[in-house]
C-alpha cells in the first residue's frame, strides 16, 4: 500500500466538511432544546395521543398510542400508493401502446391525454378533484345508484361489503392457485426451450385463478354474501348511507389524481421501451414464421419490457413519494396524521420528522431492491 | 352489375360500396351531431337502448363498407389507414370521434358562451357557465400575492430587465460567445439576485445597489480601453475594487442621494405571492440546483471511496423523501439547528430545500450522461495530458451535458411543477392564492373557475418549456 498525499487530503476535506457541518447542527440543536426545555427521545411514540383519525384501515381512536397512529397514517399512505399504481399501470400500458397505434385519432388522443396531465401540476390537480369536481357530486340522499349498489356521494363512494365465512380456505385456495402458476410457467418455460412446443399458460393460469376459488366455494364451505350500503336519514335534511364500505372523497380525490398524473409517465416509458425494440426484431421474427401475438409475446415485450421497467420502478417510487401531498386535501397518510396532529401535539419536531423521512426512504429502497432484483432477473445473460 | 356480397366489399362495385358506406358514416355523424349540439334525437321512436346505440352501428357498417384495400381513390386510402384498418380500429375512432362531438357543446358554453365576462361583483356571475369575472377581480393577487398595489411595477419591471439581460445570448456576437456560459452562470444569476433582493424586496439597502450599478457601469466604459489581453483580469478585479472604493472610501452624500430612489417600501417575503412568486422560486432553485447536481454527480464517480460513499448517500438520500416532508424539514426542524439569534427567511429556507432536493435528480440525470460516454473520450483527454478538471470541463462535461438535455428539462419541469407544495411554509403561489380566494365569503363557489385557470397557466409554461428542450436537444444532437 502506498498512500499519496494528493488522494488523501480531497477525502479528508470533504469529511472534514461533512462533519463540521453536522457537528455544527447537533451542537446548535442541543442548545436550542435545551433552552426550550425540549428532551430528545423517542419515548412518547407509547403515550395516549389523544386526537382521532377520520379514515383508519385498523382499529384507532384516541386512547391509543401515538405510535398506533403512526402505523395508520403508514397503512392509508401504503393503501393510496398500492390503489394508485395498479390503476396508473393499466392506464399507463394502454395509452402507451395507444401512443403507437397506427390509428392517427387513437394516436393523437393518447397523446392529448400525455400531454394535457403530464403539464399541470399534481396539487393543482388533487385541488381540482377534491375542491371542485367532486364538489359537484350529488348529496347522499339524491344520489342515483350504479348497478344498484354503488353509491357515489359528496361524502364519498359507498360500496358494498364482503362478509365471508371461512374466509382463510378461499385465501389459502387463491395462494394454491398463484403457485401452481409459477410452476408451471417454469415448466412451460423449460419445454419451450427444450423442445421449442409452445403451453398455452396463459389460459391455463385464468383458469386456475378462477377454478381453485370456485372450488374453495363448492366444497370448502366458503360462503360469501353482501352488505349493500342503505341510506337513513339522521334529521330532516341529513342523510346519510348505513352498511357497506365508504371511500372518503379525499381518497378518490388522491387515487384519481395521483393515477392520472402518473400513468402520463408510464405510458411513455412503455412507448419509448416499444419504441426501443429494433424493427429488424420484428421483421426478423416474422420473417421465421411466428404469428403476431408469438412475435408480440416472444420478441418484443422480453426486450421491451429491460427497457421499460427501470423507469417505471421509479415512476412507482414517485407515486408513492406523491401521495404525501395528501396531507393539502387532508386525507389522513403518514405526513398528515404524524408530520402534522402528531408533530403539533408534542413538539417533537426531529424525532418526528426523521422518523417520517426515514419511513419513506424504506418505502423507496425497498421498492427499489425489489425492482432491481426483478430487473436483473430479466436483464440480457451474455454468454 | 355482378352479383353483390355485402360482407365482402370488394372493387368491383367499389362505388356502391363508397355511396352507401360514406352515407350511413355520415348519417351516423350527423345523428351524435345534431343531438349534442340541438338536442334533436332522430332516432327517438326506437327504444332507448337501441336509439343510444344506433349511431355506432351504422357508422361501423359504413366504415366497413368502405374498408377497401387498393381502391385507387386517394383520400379514401388515407382514411382507411389512418382510422379504417380493422373493425376494432374503426369502433375506436367513431367512438373518439362521438365522444369530441358530445363533449364540444357542454366545455364551449361553459368556457365561453354562458360565461360571464364584465363587470366586478359576484353578483353577474348568474349563468351555467365560468365566472371569468371573479379571475378578473382577483387577477392581482393571483399574480403578485399580497404585495401592495402601488408597488406592482416593481415586479414588473424587475421581470422586464431580467427578461432582457437574459435574452443577451440571443444577440450575443461570435465574439462574445464564449463569455455566454460564465455569463449565464455567475453574473446573470447575481444580477438577478441583486433585483430581487433590492428591488423587489425594497427598502434602506438600496444604498449598496446603487454604488454597485455605479462600479459596474464605470468600469464597463472603461474596459473598452483596456487592451483584450488583460481584459479577463480587469473585470475580475475592477469592479469589485470599484465597488468597495465607492462605498467606503468616496463619501458623496449627494450622489448616494442620488442612487436611493426615495419611496421603496420594505415589502417582507411573506407578502410576496402569486404566480410572481412561482417564477422567482423556480428560478433560484433552477440556477441552485444545476451546479450542486453536477457537483454530486462528479462525486459519484468519483476515485476516491470516501466522496463516492458521501455523494451516494446524499443523492439517495433526498431522491428518498418526498418534498413535502422536505418542506416541513426546512419549516420546523432547520431552525433547530441553527444558532438561537441567526434567522433565515422562510422562502429562503423554501429555495434552499427545493434547490437541494432536486439536486439530487439533476446528478442522476448528469451521471447518466456521464455513464453514457464511451471510455475513451476519458482516455484520450488523459492521453493528452489533461488534469482532472480540465479533462471534465473540456471533454467529458460538455458532451455529457449534451446528452442529458432531455433528461434535465424533464427534472426542470419537475422543479416547476413542485412550485406550489411552499404552501407548506405559509408562502402563497398562484395555487395557494388560489385557495385562498376560493374561502373568500364574498367569492364562495368559483373554485373551479380558479383552478383551470392556473391549470392553463402551468400548462402553457411547461408545454413551453417542453417544446424548447426538444429544440435544444435537435440543435446539439450530434452524431456519433
Amino acid at each position: 500500500m502506498n498512500f499519496k498525499l494528493k488522494d488523501i487530503v480531497p477525502q479528508l476535506i470533504t469529511v472534514l466538511a461533512v462533519v463540521l457541518v453536522f457537528g455544527f447542527f447537533t451542537y446548535n440543536a442541543q442548545i436550542n432544546m435545551e433552552n426550550r426545555g425540549i428532551d430528545f427521545g423517542y419515548g412518547f411514540l407509547s403515550q395516549e395521543s389523544s386526537f382521532d383519525v377520520q379514515f383508519s384501515l385498523i382499529e384507532y381512536d384516541g386512547s391509543h398510542s401515538y405510535f398506533r397512529a403512526y402505523l395508520v397514517g403508514l397503512l392509508n399512505t401504503i393503501l393510496v400508493s398500492v390503489i394508485g399504481i395498479i390503476i396508473a399501470t393499466i392506464l399507463g400500458v394502454i395509452v402507451g401502446i395507444a401512443r403507437l397505434s397506427p390509428n392517427y385519432l387513437i394516436n393523437k388522443f393518447a397523446a392529448f391525454y400525455v400531454e394535457f396531465f403530464r403539464n399541470i401540476p399534481l396539487l393543482l390537480q388533487i385541488f381540482f378533484w377534491y375542491f371542485a369536481a367532486l364538489r359537484a357530486l350529488p348529496l347522499p340522499q339524491d344520489a342515483e345508484a350504479m348497478f344498484g349498489v354503488f353509491f357515489l356521494t359528496i361524502k364519498g363512494l359507498y360500496v358494498p361489503a364482503f362478509i365471508w365465512q371461512n374466509f382463510n380456505i378461499f385465501f389459502y385456495s387463491i395462494i394454491a392457485a398463484i403457485i401452481a402458476i409459477i410452476v408451471i410457467r417454469a415448466h412451460a418455460k423449460k419445454v419451450q426451450e427444450n423442445q421449442g412446443k409452445q403451453i398455452p399458460v396463459f389460459l391455463i393460469s385464468i383458469g386456475l385463478i378462477f377454478i381453485l376459488p370456485l372450488l374453495s366455494f363448492l366444497i370448502g364451505g366458503v360462503r360469501l354474501s353482501f352488505e349493500v350500503p342503505v341510506l337513513k336519514q339522521l334529521a330532516t335534511t341529513s342523510f346519510i348511507y348505513e352498511g357497506g364500505v365508504s371511500l372518503p372523497p379525499e381518497l378518490i380525490a388522491l387515487t384519481l389524481s395521483l393515477s392520472l398524473y402518473t400513468a402520463t409517465f408510464i405510458a411513455e416509458c412503455v412507448r419509448a421501451g416499444i419504441q426501443g425494440v429494433g424493427k429488424g426484431q420484428k421483421e426478423a421474427a416474422a420473417s421465421i414464421g411466428l404469428t403476431p401475438n408469438q412475435v408480440l409475446k416472444l420478441v418484443i415485450m422480453p426486450q421491451a419490457l429491460r427497457i421499460i421497467i427501470p423507469p417505471t420502478t421509479n415512476q412507482y417510487l414517485n407515486l408513492t413519494k406523491n401521495s404525501s401531498l395528501a396531507a393539502a386535501i387532508a386525507y389522513p397518510d403518514l405526513v398528515l396524521v404524524f408530520a402534522g396532529t402528531a408533530l403539533m401535539q408534542t413538539g417533537k419536531a426531529i424525532e418526528i420528522v426523521s422518523i417520517t423521512m426515514f419511513t419513506y426512504l424504506t418505502l423507496s429502497i425497498s421498492i427499489s431492491i425489489l425492482m432491481n432484483w426483478y430487473n436483473k432477473k430479466i436483464a440480457i445473460q451474455e454468454k | 352489375m355482378s352479383n353483390i356480397n355485402f360482407l365482402k366489399p370488394d372493387r368491383t362495385n367499389l362505388n356502391i360500396f363508397l355511396y352507401l358506406g360514406s352515407f350511413l358514416f355520415f348519417i351516423s355523424i350527423l345523428d351524435v351531431f345534431l343531438n349534442s349540439f340541438f338536442r334533436l334525437n332522430l332516432t327517438g321512436f326506437l327504444p332507448n337502448f337501441l336509439s343510444f346505440l344506433l349511431p355506432l352501428i351504422l357508422g361501423f357498417v359504413g366504415l366497413y363498407f368502405i374498408r377497401i384495400e387498393y381502391s385507387g381513390i386517394k383520400n379514401l386510402d388515407l382514411l382507411n389507414k389512418h382510422i379504417n384498418t380493422n373493425n376494432f380500429n374503426a369502433v375506436l375512432s367513431l367512438l373518439i370521434i362521438f365522444i369530441i362531438i358530445k363533449s364540444l357543446p357542454p366545455i364551449l358554453s361553459w368556457f365561453v358562451i354562458d360565461a360571464s365576462f364584465a363587470g366586478d361583483t359576484k353578483d353577474v356571475c348568474t349563468g351555467s357557465g365560468a365566472c371569468w369575472t371573479y379571475i378578473k377581480v382577483w387577477m392581482r393577487r393571483f399574480m403578485y400575492g399580497m404585495y401592495p398595489n402601488a408597488e406592482q411595477w416593481r415586479i414588473n419591471l424587475s421581470f422586464v430587465a431580467l427578461v432582457l439581460l437574459g435574452s443577451v445570448g440571443y444577440f450575443a456576437t461570435d465574439k462574445f460567445k464564449k463569455y455566454l456560459t460564465l455569463y449565464y452562470v455567475v453574473i446573470y444569476p447575481l444580477i438577478a439576485f441583486l433585483f430581487i433582493f433590492f428591488f423587489i424586496s425594497g427598502g434602506p439597502v438600496f444604498f449598496d445597489f446603487s454604488y454597485g450599478i455605479i462600479a459596474a457601469i464605470l468600469s464597463i466604459i472603461i474596459g473598452f480601453f483596456i487592451p483584450s489581453k488583460f481584459k479577463f483580469y480587469y473585470f475580475l478585479i475592477v469592479p469589485l475594487a470599484l465597488y468597495v472604493i465607492l462605498k467606503y472610501f468616496l463619501f458623496f452624500e449627494e450622489y448616494i442621494e442620488l442612487g436611493k430612489l426615495d419611496g421603496l417600501n420594505w415589502v417582507e417575503t411573506g407578502a410576496w405571492g402569486g404566480l410572481s412568486l412561482t417564477f422567482i422560486i423556480s428560478f433560484f432553485c433552477l440556477i441552485f440546483c444545476f451546479p450542486i447536481g453536477m457537483a454530486f454527480a462528479l462525486g459519484r464517480r468519483s476515485e476516491f471511496p470516501l466522496i463516492r460513499y458521501i455523494s451516494v448517500g446524499f443523492i439517495e438520500f433526498w431522491r428518498g423523501v418526498p418534498l413535502i416532508t422536505v418542506l416541513f424539514m426546512s419549516a420546523v426542524m432547520f431552525p433547530m439547528f441553527l444558532p438561537e439569534d441567526f434567522f433565515i427567511d422562510k422562502l429562503v429556507r423554501a429555495i434552499i430545500a427545493i434547490s437541494l432536493f432536486e439536486a439530487a435528480y439533476v446528478a442522476e440525470v448528469i451521471r447518466g450522461g456521464l455513464q453514457a460516454l464511451p471510455r475513451g473520450q476519458y482516455e484520450a483527454a488523459k492521453s493528452l495530458g489533461m488534469g482532472y478538471w480540465k479533462m471534465h470541463i473540456f471533454v467529458i462535461l460538455p458532451q455529457a451535458l449534451k446528452l442529458v438535455i432531455p433528461g434535465i428539462a424533464n427534472t426542470f419541469l419537475a422543479l416547476v411543477k413542485d412550485t406550489p407544495l411552499i404552501f407548506v411554509v405559509g408562502l402563497l403561489e398562484i395555487v395557494g392564492m388560489l385557495n385562498l380566494a376560493k374561502t373568500n365569503p364574498k367569492w364562495l363557489g368559483f373554485a373551479m373557475e380558479g383552478y383551470v385557470f392556473a391549470a392553463i397557466i402551468f400548462w402553457i409554461i411547461c408545454y413551453a418549456m417542453s417544446k424548447y428542450s426538444y429544440n435544444l436537444e435537435q440543435k446539439y444532437k450530434t452524431d456519433r
